[in-house]
């Protein structure tokens, strides 16, 4: 059979959480990866470590859109579902597209597990789909034993490479080398040669058995996608994140101190940073969260670059140190990888519900700079603007990326460090004396004197200060006045922002969809296919949430209608019906999942739709 | 140093503002008075507390200072002194900032024993927030906010350090000056955390909590003062403590007690500076309390292993090379 030509596909690797879901997926990616292809991917999984198995509640699951095409999004509907069990059908079978292809382990739909699937013990939930959906039955558990039949692994060991049968399956159907994975799985198990041996066994069992099994099977060409010519590689987004900030600390000459207190799903960031302690990372893993953002402060006194990381329950706890590091004016980058909430919410689920929190969450008037990464690779550019800014203009950054960032991936053109732009810290000129620890620049900045510095000695603190010495000062002007001073410093900052650019779309027109952090990938799409359809649609994406872009409101100005589309309960459209008195129109999504495509194109069609009336009427 | 410092050098040009009669004055004197005697440049000095009255300290000290937020000074200290292993980092707290909003941090910095050194002057009484009671007050304590009497039990702060593996344990009192600067400059020798209590008396909320201790009465009688490889005597040499088995006895050394049989105080003793702390009861009723350095053992400073992970990385990976860090281990080429 001639291999059929397509330009993009969406899998969903499905099964329990024991089954080695999202390694098959991201071993597909790298390989997809390595080939040319341009993908996205995003893990979803569940937020118990072990929940029941077999059950819908510990299906695990791992989407990756690949394609011949640029692709900005983990994909909408599903073309291939992959289920390793009766749970994982029930639980994605909704997102699966009219007569798309489900890959199934028919020992995963025994008795017994469709009765933990909760099915009738007489249903036959595949034998349903035939009339609407391609199926290809595979009984992995006999196969992969019976392709183990001279191991001299038990049968626990031999069970759980299970999930190399399909990946091999999946590589033959896509005609992928076993190349990457082979070699992969041989130093992932270098000191326990038998497993490696027998995964790579399994996996070319799984290969071998779409060449030689009598089925008539699908086969598909995904060819390279065009593009930008350079290096590429594979990288996440708390991954990116975590190489931003050691970037950061080698271009400004500082130390990173990373204070953390684990938590789901800013943790990565942790475990990335730990690893290269010999570029000088200093990680902390504190007992609590404001340890974690204290402890960062007294680095950043000490002269290092002090960078905590969380979640939004773990960001309310350390509300009050932020202030205080507003009021010290000391560098200082809070990463908030935000899920679910409010309270403990949906600890592995996506969400941008943090945007008031950074915006407003401290007592008293408390402005810092607030910035967000829009995609996994983006947030190394993020993580390293944010601590420029943090270094260069004395302050406390906060930083927003979110689970589907965290945990999703994309190829990379990584920079060079020659690439990258210098960070200069505002060092303290001590010949003038005395030391005023709180006189400023021409942009409103004050000077960084560090313990060990001779004739730098100074008291900081929580307390008002007064201008210019930084004395404790209770003086009711200078409250007012200081009050404004570290406000208007803020705001002075985006006068170094680089200009404001399109996503997709002119400069004016009928429809501006502003966008901010993950939602990005699916904007652009919507906005970029209407675009194709003659619609006279504009994308602009935020990375600066506060200040905004100088240049913002005049952009607005030349359009009909704007849109926000965001996955909360509509906050940046607040922020800027406020600030611009625009009639901006929410687009809000609220279910813990990323944003899709089709949802924003629907949505600005109706938009659309309503200018089109407006001006017949 | 190329300078000599003195006292004065170490005071600020701000106006002291404790209440008129409060012990604080005392131990800052005390501290400027020690601090030339350090030998350390006055800039290799940071003072660092929370919130408070004692948390004022910085302010008064001509050092690196921070006056942080409530509890967090020991976390704040242990950030410090992980970026800059080389300064002497001090920490001012008391009862309220360090038993309890910075209860948490306070024993977790025990047990990674980073070398800094903890002052908590403890009054038994919240000052700054006028005299509600406080971790350390004592039951049936009758405070603005326990007008009844306080039914919380208190935390005995030696015991608590000692439970959390703190590697330097010792008592001193404001009043007691000679003491005190003896505990000060232990306190800064000692390589790790140094938890030094300072009975301290404030003197508008709860006036001679500590009379017991510090006045002429009945310091001599309730006071022992605790020194490696002497006796356990008090009472102007009139009393002494034995170990009968596992169990404390005050003894009159009039009944014909050698000093020899009294218990030898040995600050390496883990055990027995347990059992120390423990004389915390009413000291009416049974034992004097212990002043002094109740414990003091070496263990690997926080930073040194820190600094030594570092350095171990390096020895086997080289100094890092941003160029390969970012290319990963997975590239690919598109021409």
């Amino acid at each position: 059979m001639t291999p059929q030509e397509l330009s993009k596909v969406t899998i969903l690797f499905s099964g329990d959480s024991g089954d080695g879901i999202q390694l098959t997926g991201s071993e597909f990616s790298h390989t997809a990866a390595l080939y040319g292809n341009d993908l996205s991917t995003f893990p979803d999984f569940p937020a118990e470590i072990r929940a029941p198995i077999g059950t819908v509640a510990g299906v695990s699951g791992f989407r990756l859109n690949f394609g011949s095409i640029e692709i900005h999004t983990p994909g909408g509907h599903v073309d291939v579902l992959v289920v390793m069990n009766a749970a994982a059908l029930k639980k994605n079978i909704e997102d699966l597209r009219p007569n798309g292809l489900i890959i199934a382990n028919s020992s995963g739909f025994d008795k017994r597990n469709l009765k933990l699937a909760g099915y009738d013990e007489s249903a036959t939930p595949l034998d349903d789909l035939r009339d609407s959906h391609r199926i290809l039955e595979l009984d992995v558990t006999k196969l992969t034993r019976e392709s183990l039949k001279e191991s001299s692994l038990g049968t626990k060991e031999r069970d759980r490479s299970k999930n190399m049968f399909v990946l091999g399956f999946l590589y033959w159907i896509y005609g992928r080398s076993l190349e990457r994975t082979t070699q992969f799985l041989t130093e992932k198990f270098a000191k326990r040669p038998e497993i490696a041996q027998a995964n790579i066994a399994v996996l070319k069992a799984g290969y071998h058995y779409g060449e030689t099994t009598e089925a008539s099977l699908p086969r598909y060409v995904v060819k390279p996608a065009p593009q930008k010519p350079g290096v590429y590689r594979n990288i996440s987004g708390n991954q990116a994140t975590a190489l931003g900030l050691v970037a950061a600390s080698q271009k400004s000459g500082l130390d990173l101190f990373y204070g953390s207190y684990p938590i789901t799903p800013a943790s990565d960031i942790l475990h990335e940073l730990a690893k290269h302690k010999n570029f000088g990372v200093k990680t902390f893993q504190a007992e609590d969260e404001i340890a974690a953002i204290t402890a960062a402060i007294g680095a950043s006194f000490g002269g290092a670059m002090g960078v905590t990381a969380s979640s939004g329950p773990g960001i309310a706890l350390k509300g009050e140190a932020i202030g205080l590091a507003v009021m010290l004016e000391l560098p200082l980058v809070i990463v908030n990888v935000q899920r679910g909430g409010p309270s403990t919410g949906l600890p592995t689920k996506t969400e941008q519900a943090d945007l008031f929190q950074a915006m407003y969450g401290r007592n008293g008037e408390a402005p810092l700079p607030v910035f967000a990464a829009k995609s996994p690779s983006d947030a190394f550019d993020a993580a390293f603007e944010a601590a420029k800014y943090a270094i260069e203009y004395m302050t406390p950054v906060m930083l927003l990326s979110d689970g589907y960032i965290a945990n999703g991936s994309e190829p990379w053109m990584f920079p060079t460090s020659g690439e990258l732009s210098a960070i200069h810290p505002v060092k303290a000129n001590l010949s003038e004396q005395p030391y005023l620890p709180y006189k400023r620049n021409e942009r409103g900045v004050r000077s960084w004197a560090i313990p060990g510095q001779k004739d730098g000695e100074h008291r900081i603190g929580g307390l008002e200060k007064e201008i210019d010495t930084g004395n404790v000062s209770y003086d009711a002007r200078n409250h007012e006045a200081m009050v404004k001073i570290r406000a208007e410093r803020i705001e002075k900052l985006a006068e170094s922002y680089p200009p404001l650019e399109m996503e997709e779309g002119e400069a004016e027109g009928d429809v501006l969809v502003i966008g901010w952090g993950s939602t990005y990938g699916a904007v652009k799409v919507a906005a970029r296919d209407l675009n194709r359809d003659g619609f006279a649609v504009s994308h602009l994406h935020l990375r600066h949430l506060y200040p905004l872009h100088p240049e913002l409101g005049h952009v607005i100005s030349r359009f009909k209608k704007v849109v926000v589309p965001e996955l909360n309960n509509g906050q940046l459209v607040k922020i800027l019906r406020e600030k611009y008195l625009v009639d901006a129109i929410p687009y809000n999504k609220i279910q813990g999942q990323p944003l899709k495509a089709d949802e924003v194109h629907e949505a600005l069609m109706n938009t659309i739709r309503s200018i089109v009336k407006n001006e017949k009427a | 140093m190329s300078e000599t410092l003195t006292a004065k050098d170490f005071a600020t040009d701000q106006d002291v503002r404790w209440c008129p009669g409060c012990g604080d004055y005392a131990i800052l004197k005390q501290v400027q008075t020690i601090m030339p005697e350090l030998n350390i440049p006055r800039e290799d000095i940071v003072f660092i507390s929370g919130i408070g009255c004692s948390s004022r300290f910085p302010y008064y000290m001509n050092t690196y200072g921070m006056h942080s937020i409530h509890g967090r000074a020991t976390s704040i200290a242990t950030g410090l002194k992980s970026a800059r292993p080389e300064l002497s980092v001090w920490i001012v707290t008391g009862d309220g900032d360090g038993l309890s909003i910075g209860g948490n941090h306070l024993i977790h910095l025990f047990r990674r024993n980073p070398d800094v050194n903890v002052l908590l002057f403890n009054n038994e009484i919240y000052g700054l927030t006028k005299g509600q009671y406080s971790p350390t007050s004592h039951e049936g304590q009758v405070t603005k906010s326990s007008p009844m009497g306080a039914i919380d039990h208190p935390f005995n702060p030696l015991a608590l350090a000692m439970g959390a593996d703190a590697t330097f344990v010792a008592r001193t009192a404001d009043r007691d000056v000679k003491h005190q600067r003896e505990m000060l400059l232990r306190s800064n020798q000692h390589k790790g955390s140094s938890f030094l209590e300072i009975y301290q008396n404030c003197n508008v909320f709860n006036d001679g909590a500590f009379e017991m201790f510090t006045g002429k009465d009945g310091k001599p009688f309730h006071t022992l003062y605790v020194e490696h490889g002497q006796p356990l005597i008090f009472a102007n040499g009139e009393k002494g403590i034995v170990l009968d088995g596992h169990t404390p006895r005050v003894v009159d050394l009039k009944d014909g007690i050698n000093q020899s049989d009294l218990w030898i105080h040995d600050e390496h003793d883990p055990f027995k500076a347990y059992m120390l702390t423990r004389m915390f009861d009413d000291p009416t009723a049974g034992f004097p309390r212990p002043f002094g350095v109740l414990y003091s053992v070496d263990r690997p400073r926080y930073e040194d292993l820190l600094v030594g992970q570092i350095e171990h990385a390096r020895s086997i990976k080289g100094e890092g090379d941003l160029d390969s860090l970012l290319a990963g281990k997975n590239t690919w080429e598109v021409r």
